[in-house]
């Protein structure tokens, strides 16, 4: 073992500085109990405790040491963890430490969220959590203004992703209705939820899809309706997917590549949607590769964009696209 | 050995509080740091006292003789080291415990979690599983957004190379922040942009490339009374929404249907090719041409007569290009 730095003997320090006040607090506990409540594992509690064996007040003698009675806890037959732990003589450590900026922060930030989302009867009982925390952390520096705001997409969409995180726990299957934007068409599906991912600012479930006999990611503002069913999953469970800035669209087989030129209006395709190429072009404007896996979703795509975009290779697509705008003003002429 | 150095950091902090006056450097040593050399100690006890302090031990430094400064002496107020009587109740425990699950952000999932596991330290039990509330998550992906947390916390300017929406190049910005804020998800930044002389409100995922310190800690004051979200808000100027009346055709628009406030069905149409139904939306002014361009001829607008003009511009420019 080192005599020198690591985060070891400052990470014990600071969980001591915790379970010494717990176990004032409690005037004794079962081990287990401290442990599963301070989140520490009961072999590190008991190596924690043994530290303070050493400790105490400055003057040497024994009675300056603090008291730890640990006889209940190493029986014969190992570590005993219905053993009850009790501390004495530690007066001075009897409260935990002040909460620092970054702590104080992080969970007056995290009720501020949870604020947003609740309803009257709770957004009471946080009010008032919030206004004790806001009063310890005075004196301290100020909480910085960092204000999480509204749950995206409001209290409905964030029961259903918990709703469907629950069902990715449990492993249990989800009847979806869902709304598909390409093909303008709403459908049911069974699915076996794997997890909630986001990415772009949208929240997504990642789940195998018994319909298109493949994973699929759901967009979670555009399901209409999910149950939650008794039937367990029939596929093998697996973690949701690592969305990275392209993973979203995998690409497959059937894709194929569309070039455009989109006008500066249009730039923010690039950032949303997978492209192999991006070529500067005089004005601001870019010649882009786009990886397109739906004739359909791309012609809806240029069609919002237009007429900021110009589809330069194939040709087909070009058609189809100054087809259907002839198609669509003659229902205003 | 980690054992040996846990007792000593914890000695030292006990013998600091436990004293209503400074402790002398000397003592300290005495006591603490046996048969060590000059050199050795000075480093070790430097070192001792950082990580206390890191800890959130206020340690403090004073003079041990009101005549002569010539010895530092050393202490650790208790008011100053423990956290205040925080008498929560049952029910205020359970959603401190639910704010542990809020984060998906590493670092603050980890000081809130450290946050509750102090409070829990106070006494009372927190139950994680008495309330019933839809949990939120909060996610903070954006590179720049730890170097934001900490700027704004210490007042620390911070530059940093940006893109506006459309833009096509980047600039270089430099701002005091004053805050962050979240809105549909994304978050933005609030502060004094120094170059402009100005307020100004920029969003995280824009910026290019890493931002930077720009600046010593408490380089600036945050304007008092500073409201972050209305600062955003006034700022970045949300579109105002209003009520579009649509014709789409029958089995059509399905998103359009779902968001409506009104649906009147079989109504006469533009084309006789299949039924039309009116659909009343509320929409961003500056998004639902967007959206109505989307469904190409499945899709009227009969008004507002803003956004019909604009459709038919956009479609006679789409036209006009192509032949």
């Amino acid at each position: 073992m080192s005599t020198t730095s690591g985060p070891g003997a400052k990470d014990q320090v600071a969980r001591l500085l915790t379970l010494v006040p717990f176990l004032h607090s409690h005037g004794s506990a079962r081990l287990e109990d401290a442990a599963r409540t301070l989140g520490i594992p009961p072999e590190q509690v008991l190596a924690d405790l043994k530290v303070l064996l050493m400790c105490g007040l400055p003057g040497g003698y024994p009675d300056d040491l603090i008291d730890v009675d640990l006889d209940a806890l190493e029986g014969p037959d190992g570590l005993a963890s219905d053993g009850v732990i009790r501390v004495t003589n530690a007066d001075y450590l009897a409260r935990p430490l002040r909460l620092t900026p970054t702590e104080a922060t992080a969970i007056i930030v995290a009720l501020r969220a949870l604020r947003e989302s609740a309803g009257a009867e709770t957004r009471e009982i946080v009010d008032r959590a919030l206004a004790k925390l806001e009063a310890a952390a005075a004196g301290g520096p100020p909480v910085p203004h960092v204000d999480p705001g509204a749950p995206p997409g409001g209290v409905d969409l964030l029961r259903l992703e918990s709703d469907l995180r629950r069902a990715a726990d449990e492993r249990r299957q989800v009847r979806l209705t869902y709304y598909v934007p390409s093909r303008d068409e709403q459908s049911e599906r069974v699915v076996d939820p794997r997890g909630i991912v986001s990415a772009h600012g949208f929240t997504y479930l990642d789940a195998w899809c018994h319909s298109a006999e493949a994973p699929r990611l759901f967009r979670l503002d555009r399901i209409a309706d999910a149950t939650v069913l008794d039937s367990a999953i029939a596929t093998e469970p697996a973690a949701p997917r690592e969305v990275g800035e392209t993973g979203l669209f995998p690409r497959s087989p059937e894709s194929t590549v569309v070039t455009l030129e989109l006008d500066p209006a249009a730039r923010w395709v690039v950032e949303y949607y997978p492209v192999d190429a991006v070529r500067s072009r005089r004005g601001g404007r870019l010649e882009v590769d786009l990886v397109v896996a739906n004739e359909r979703w791309l012609q809806r795509l240029l069609l919002r964009l237009s007429p900021h975009v110009r589809v330069v290779a194939p040709g087909e697509y070009a058609d189809a696209l100054s087809e259907t705008a002839r198609r669509t003003l003659s229902l205003y002429t | 050995m980690t054992v040996r150095k846990s007792e000593r950091l914890l000695n030292l902090l006990i013998m600091l509080l436990v004293q209503r006056h400074y402790v002398a450097k000397d003592r300290i040593r005495e006591i603490l740091y046996p048969a060590m050399s000059d050199d050795a100690f000075e480093k070790m006890f430097e070192r001792d006292k950082e990580e206390l302090r890191s800890l959130g031990v206020p340690i403090e430094v004073g003079s041990m003789d009101a005549y002569f400064d010539d010895e530092p002496g050393y202490r650790v107020r208790p008011d100053r080291l423990a956290l205040p009587d925080i008498s929560l109740t049952s029910d205020e425990a359970a959603v401190i415990g639910l704010a542990t699950r809020v984060w998906q952000h590493a670092r603050l999932a980890d000081a809130t979690s450290e946050a509750v596991r102090k409070l829990s330290a106070l006494g009372v039990p927190i139950d994680e599983t008495a309330l019933d509330i839809a949990e939120p998550r909060l996610s903070a992906d954006e590179p720049s957004f730890d170097v934001f947390w900490e700027a704004i916390q210490e007042r620390v300017p911070v530059a940093f190379d940006y893109r506006r929406s459309g833009a096509t190049r980047t600039s270089t910005r430099h701002l005091q922040p004053w805050g962050v804020v979240r809105y549909s998800g994304r978050w933005y930044v609030v502060g004094h942009d120094v170059d402009r002389g100005e307020e100004r409100v920029f969003r995280l995922s824009r910026i290019q490339g890493e931002a930077r310190r720009d600046g010593k800690p408490g380089s600036y004051e945050i304007p008092a009374g500073t409201d972050v979200r209305a600062t955003a808000l006034r700022l970045a100027r949300p579109p105002a929404t209003g009520e579009a009346v649509l014709l789409v055709r029958s089995g059509a628009g399905l998103a359009l249907r779902r968001d409506a406030t009104a649906v009147d069905t079989d109504v006469a149409g533009p084309d006789t090719a299949t039924g039309w139904d009116r659909v009343r939306v509320q929409r961003a002014e500056d998004e639902v041409a967007d959206e109505v361009l989307a469904h190409g001829d499945a899709v009227y607008v009969e008004s507002p007569t803003t956004v019909r003009d604009e459709v038919v511009r956009r479609l006679r420019a789409t036209v006009g290009a192509a032949s």
